[in-house]
């Protein structure tokens, strides 16, 4: 089954907020195998001129994926998500991500295309603080394999 | 912020420390509780084969997450990392045994620009082909 064309341009309200856990900090670098101090031990990111832990570069996607399942996982969409993969992905700073950071993440569907009879979505996922301060943004590319129309291709 | 390489040390072509990443069945089933990416392709063999992938495939937010590790155990402070991109060009696949997958990571310094950033160029590959494109970051030295 083909996705859903109505949902290009599409944004969001933002999220309600993410309260950045040291726990959750350092669960995650645990799970990535990363042993740097600056995930785990709040002294060593004090040293380093921080003010609490730092998340790891690819933290964010926690709560950008949360965000964006909202149109993810919207029936009307049609995407099944078993036949999902992950395209691309990128992350801006506009300044790291500690514990204790309250963000709200902002979400839109930036194109659905279809090609290689793959559909195609780019979404933009913009991290800010409460108070609306951009702090990182976050660009996927989400391939939904071998589920576009033989019509559709352009 | 504090990274511990300073941005004259380095020229471009300098080479970072190469590192390798084993993953496991249980660091698939481990990252998925902690990323909360629970997709099916991830832990479950048969789902997997059934949409057609050879067995179970590890997250490519895993592996991007392994990759960086080069660069932020080089730059000393993670937080020096300002830009991080990939694509996702071949799927890492994990088998259900003791070895696991491994993935080899390098990283050399491709470009050094005026505003005292570098753009570091990745290369992760698995059984010899590459896994991730265009995989590059910006890095802050002081």
């Amino acid at each position: 089954m083909a996705l859903n064309p109505d949902f290009i341009g599409r944004s969001y309200p933002p999220s309600a907020p993410y309260l950045v856990g040291r726990e959750k900090i350092r669960e995650f670098a645990t799970a990535i195998g990363d042993e740097n101090p600056a995930y785990h031990d709040v002294e060593a990111a004090w040293a380093l001129g921080h003010p609490d832990l730092v998340a790891p570069p690819t933290f964010p996607i926690i709560m950008t994926m949360k965000a964006m399942s909202v149109a993810m996982f919207d029936p009307e969409l049609g995407l099944d998500y078993s036949r999902v993969v992950h395209g691309e992905q990128r992350f801006v700073y506009s300044r790291p991500v500690f514990a204790g950071d309250r963000l709200v993440v902002t979400t839109s569907i930036d194109n659905i295309r279809s090609m290689a009879g793959n559909d195609i979505i780019t979404t933009r996922a913009d991290v800010a603080t409460e108070a609306g301060h951009a702090v990182v943004t976050c660009f996927a590319v989400i391939v939904s394999r071998d589920t576009a129309s033989p019509a559709e291709e352009a | 912020m504090a990274a511990s390489i300073g941005y004259d040390q380095v020229e471009i072509g300098d080479e970072l420390p190469a590192q390798s990443f084993a993953l496991h069945r249980l660091d698939l089933v481990r990252y998925a509780g902690a990323s909360g990416d629970f997709n099916v392709i991830h832990w479950n063999e048969r789902v997997a084969k059934s949409v057609g992938l050879p067995d179970v495939i590890a997250h490519g937010m895993l592996t991007m997450a392994e990759a960086i590790r080069v660069v932020t155990d080089w730059a000393g402070d993670p937080a020096a990392v300002t830009e991080y991109g990939v694509r996702f060009t071949r799927p890492v696949v994990v088998p259900d045994d003791d070895a696991g997958a491994t993935v080899e990571v390098s990283a050399r310094i491709a470009e050094k620009r005026d505003d005292r950033t570098v753009r570091v160029d990745l290369t992760a590959t698995f059984n010899g082909a590459t896994v991730l494109g265009r995989a590059q970051a910006v890095v802050a030295l002081p």
